[in-house]
């Protein structure tokens, strides 16, 4: 707990309110966008480009200071709470679409496939006589709005590889780790790199799989609710995936730079929290999304 | 006395419109909620006085029906989102420091983002109302399918209620990271004041329940625009499945915005009871407890939707379950208040107010909680009065009653006590005429968002207007109230209240632009509750 160094407060700085300034053009931009209204994309773009510009300059005075030995270990303990209760939040959004997928696949096609009594099978009753509960779903109880599709991803093709892919990057970047805590330079650049290329082949084959189900299998974000919880699930995933790789890259380009030390590497070790929680996901994913 | 600050070293302040823009400091960003938690009232307020106006009488007066509606539904997102949670936060941000001695909050920089994403997000949620189409209009639960026929301003609702996510869970991060990181030497958990406790058990309300109704909206977004059916049966989902996410979020909500309340009630009333907490160890235990069941009741808004009769079952006990450590609470409240030498300053009548218009508020909630009941009283006047007494008898008293109680701590100066006991009974009376003849209407059978109603219904609601716009005017006195304080009046001693207990009482008034920069050495004195 508190020690008797002083807690080091910045001075005030610009960066948090062009952060709002910037997610506030972004969203604008992007409502813009739905509405269809004219200039959208130039206000999303310019709202996009301000946030990079925010999260680099941001991070660059974050990084100046800690450079400068400003952190204590106390501000360092702030940074660990911050990034882990912040994990927790992502955890709880992602437990949203698990919680819609579960909800469809438990409670919803079978009331719709007239299981249950009372008003549950009123809707199959009275509304899809002809409707069959089945899992994946690919008719839809009213195929008139919806894309019936031939055929969904197989767990143990693409998907079985990119869980492969994925653990393994989980252990370079433990490998990284270790390295780093022995002060070994090169090869915590090496693991870090392999980490970041495990990362971008994940996407690509997610990338992949994505044009193999539009072109082949019909199968779109406009499949009924398989197609909804599917895409939108492995969507959010992947872009995690691409924001962890993202991150990785940073740090990677960091130690190429000289900086962390072994005992002090937050900025590392919050990203590889981050990656071990996209990892955790995807396990989830794969058992529940493609194999189950 | 004696008081903790140092005035050896330079207090500077940065100055001119930076320092309110790049602020880092705790009681500034504090100030800057409240400010805007006091505007957002307003805002929000004369919401309430155009539905209260539009009910003075049956038929259709003044507005029409979709603007009635849309009136009702950015009435209770700028009164929750804008007004309730802002106001508590910024609470926080100016005690909680002060009360562990902490030198700011953990995370200065991110806690001024938290702040300023508030008027941006308002400015894309009240900018719906000048749209093609109206503001949304569907009820603050945005129950698709109903919701998905808003006009333009459906992105830009979605987007605000993920931009006001965003500061919610940054603000709680802030809140749990500096109350578990920068307690001074001595201040352990368990001597923080209740006040902490209730911030940093809401916190975890925050970052558990806001994401999933992030990701409830996000769905909503996709359903009407990508052609996702999450909420569409004909896809093979479920419109109820909206109302499950939404509310597995709204009932942890409403905890958000009552436990900062119950903190500042349980730091009130041993103040002019003069006597100790009541039973702390079981006040921080229930409201864990509190808190942990909230994640377990949600579908007891959802009764009439047709759950299987085993959930019907589960969420009625699990509701009444929560009575029992809500029950501990009050039981300690008014035993605190148990042969102490009791004084009725203005903060303690808004927190005794609270004590007993919350428990009403509770016991509608608890009828409202058995499910054969529920089914007569749903989307009635009656659910109106019971949150409406929970909320605003309830957490908006408390609200006036903690910036009552820390005003002079703030600015310096006492408030004019006469004027703050007239603010209070007028707000008594006048939330009272509001709010109670609509339980009469509820279980009569008025049916609530709809701007019209049947002819037996009209003289409780013009009662009902009568006292609505009272307790709006009334509050224009709160505002000149605090003005008058915050310009000058008589000085403010460091310990304003002689029988007020905590950290915060031996810091000077006002208190100074930076405090604790070191850790403060305790006493055994300090450290009481
Ligand atoms: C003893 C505790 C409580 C119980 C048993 C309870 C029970 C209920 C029930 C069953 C409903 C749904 C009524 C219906 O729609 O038919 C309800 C609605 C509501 N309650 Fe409570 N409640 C309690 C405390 C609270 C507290 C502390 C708050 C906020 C500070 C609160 C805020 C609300 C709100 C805002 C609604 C209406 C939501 C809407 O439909 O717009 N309640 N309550
Ligand atoms: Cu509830």
């Amino acid at each position: 707990m508190a020690s008797q160094e002083i807690y080091y407060v910045p001075e005030g700085s610009k960066w948090p309110i062009v952060g709002s300034l910037s997610l506030f053009i972004t969203f604008m931009g992007g409502a813009m966008m739905f509405n269809n209204a004219p200039g959208a994309l130039y206000v999303l773009v310019l709202g996009l480009a301000a946030l990079v510009y925010m999260f680099a300059g941001w991070f660059a005075d974050v990084i100046s200071e800690s450079l400068a030995g400003k952190y204590s270990k106390q501000v360092d303990v702030s940074f660990r709470m911050g990034m882990g209760w912040f994990i927790l939040s992502e955890v709880m959004f992602f437990a949203a679409f698990f919680g819609a997928l579960y909800y469809a696949r438990v409670f919803s096609i079978p009331w719709l496939g007239g299981e249950g009594q009372g008003l549950h099978n009123g809707t199959h009753e009275f509304l899809w006589p002809a409707f069959q509960a089945m899992w994946p779903m690919n008719v839809m109880p009213d195929p008139s709005n919806y894309t019936q599709y031939k055929d969904t991803i197989p767990a143990f093709g693409i998907p079985a590889i990119n869980t492969a892919l994925l653990l393994t990057s989980g252990v370079t970047c433990t490998f990284a780790h270790w390295a780093l805590k022995k002060e070994q330079r090169k090869s915590l650049c090496l693991w870090l790199a392999a980490t970041v290329l495990l990362g971008f082949i994940f996407v690509g084959f997610q990338a992949q799989e994505y044009v193999h189900a539009y072109k082949d299998l019909d199968l779109t974000l406009n499949s009924g609710i398989y197609g909804s919880t599917f895409f939108m699930l492995t969507g959010f995933h992947g872009f995690h995936v691409t924001m962890g790789a993202v991150m990785l890259a940073v740090i990677l380009f960091r130690s190429m730079k000289g900086h962390f030390s072994n005992k002090d590497h937050f900025a590392f070790e919050a990203v590889a929290w981050y990656w071990h929680f996209v990892d955790v996901v995807w396990l989830g994913l794969f058992i529940f999304v493609y194999w189950v | 006395m004696s008081t903790l600050a140092h005035d050896d070293h330079h207090d500077h302040k940065p100055t001119g419109l930076k320092r309110w823009f790049f602020s880092t400091n705790h009681k500034d960003i504090g100030t800057l909620y409240l400010i805007f938690a006091l505007t957002m009232f307003f805002v929000g307020g004369s919401m309430a006085m155009i539905i209260r106006a539009e009910l003075f009488q049956p038929g259709l007066q003044f507005v029409d029906p979709q603007f009635y509606n849309s009136m009702v539904t950015v009435h209770a997102l700028i009164m929750i989102f804008g007004a309730v949670m802002p106001a508590g936060v910024g609470l926080a941000n100016w005690m909680i420091p002060l009360m562990i001695g902490a030198p700011d909050m953990a995370l200065p920089r991110m806690n001024n983002m938290s702040f300023w994403i508030l008027p941006f997000a308002f400015a894309l949620l009240i900018s719906t109302l000048f749209m093609e189409g109206g503001g949304p209009a569907g009820g603050w639960t945005m129950y698709p399918p109903l919701v998905l026929q808003t006009g333009n301003a459906f992105p830009f609702l979605i987007f605000a209620i993920h931009f006001l996510g965003v500061s919610s869970i940054m603000g709680a991060i802030n809140i749990i990271a500096t109350v578990f990181n920068m307690r001074a030497p001595g201040m352990t958990l368990m001597k923080m004041p209740l006040f902490v406790w209730t911030w940093v058990i809401t916190s975890f309300l925050l970052i558990a329940a806001l994401p999933v109704l992030a990701g409830g909206v996000t769905m909503l977004l996709t359903d009407k625009y990508f052609g996702t059916s999450f909420f569409d049966a004909a896809g093979g989902g479920d419109p109820v499945l909206f109302q499950h996410i939404f509310w597995f979020f709204g009932h942890p909500e409403v905890y958000i915005l009552a436990l900062p309340a119950f903190g500042i009630v349980s730091q009130v009333i041993p103040a002019f009871a003069r006597k100790p907490l009541f039973g702390y160890a079981s006040m921080v235990y229930a409201t864990a407890s509190i808190a942990i069941l909230s994640f377990f009741v949600w579908a007891h808004h959802m009764f009439t939707v047709g759950l299987p009769i085993k959930g019907e079952l589960f969420f009625m006990y699990a509701t009444m379950l929560i009575a029992v450590p809500t029950g501990v609470k009050v039981f300690n409240w008014v035993a605190t208040m148990w042969k102490g030498a009791m004084t009725f300053e203005t903060p303690m009548l808004f927190s005794i107010a609270f004590v007993i218009l919350f428990t009403i508020g509770g016991f509608s909630g608890l009828m409202l909680g058995i499910t054969p009941v529920d089914f007569q009283y749903h989307d009635t006047y009656f659910v109106v009065a019971h949150f409406h007494y929970v909320l605003l008898t309830g957490a908006v008293f408390a609200l006036m009653s903690a910036v009552y109680y820390w005003l002079p701590k703030w600015t310096g100066y006492m408030y004019d006590e006469r004027l703050g006991k007239i603010h209070f009974w007028l707000s008594l009376i006048s939330s009272n005429v509001l709010f109670f003849p609509q339980h009469f209407l509820g279980l009569a059978g008025m049916p609530r968002r709809i701007p019209d109603y049947n002819i037996q219904f009209a003289d409780f609601n013009a009662i009902s207007s009568i006292g609505g716009f009272a307790y709006g005017l009334t509050q224009l006195l709160f505002v000149y109230i605090v003005l008058k304080c915050a310009l000058g009046g008589k000085k403010a001693k460091p310990r304003v209240w002689e029988g007020a207990k905590g950290l915060e009482w031996y810091v000077p008034s006002p208190a100074p632009f930076h405090t604790f920069e070191t850790p403060p050495k305790l006493t055994k004195e300090m450290l009481e509750h």
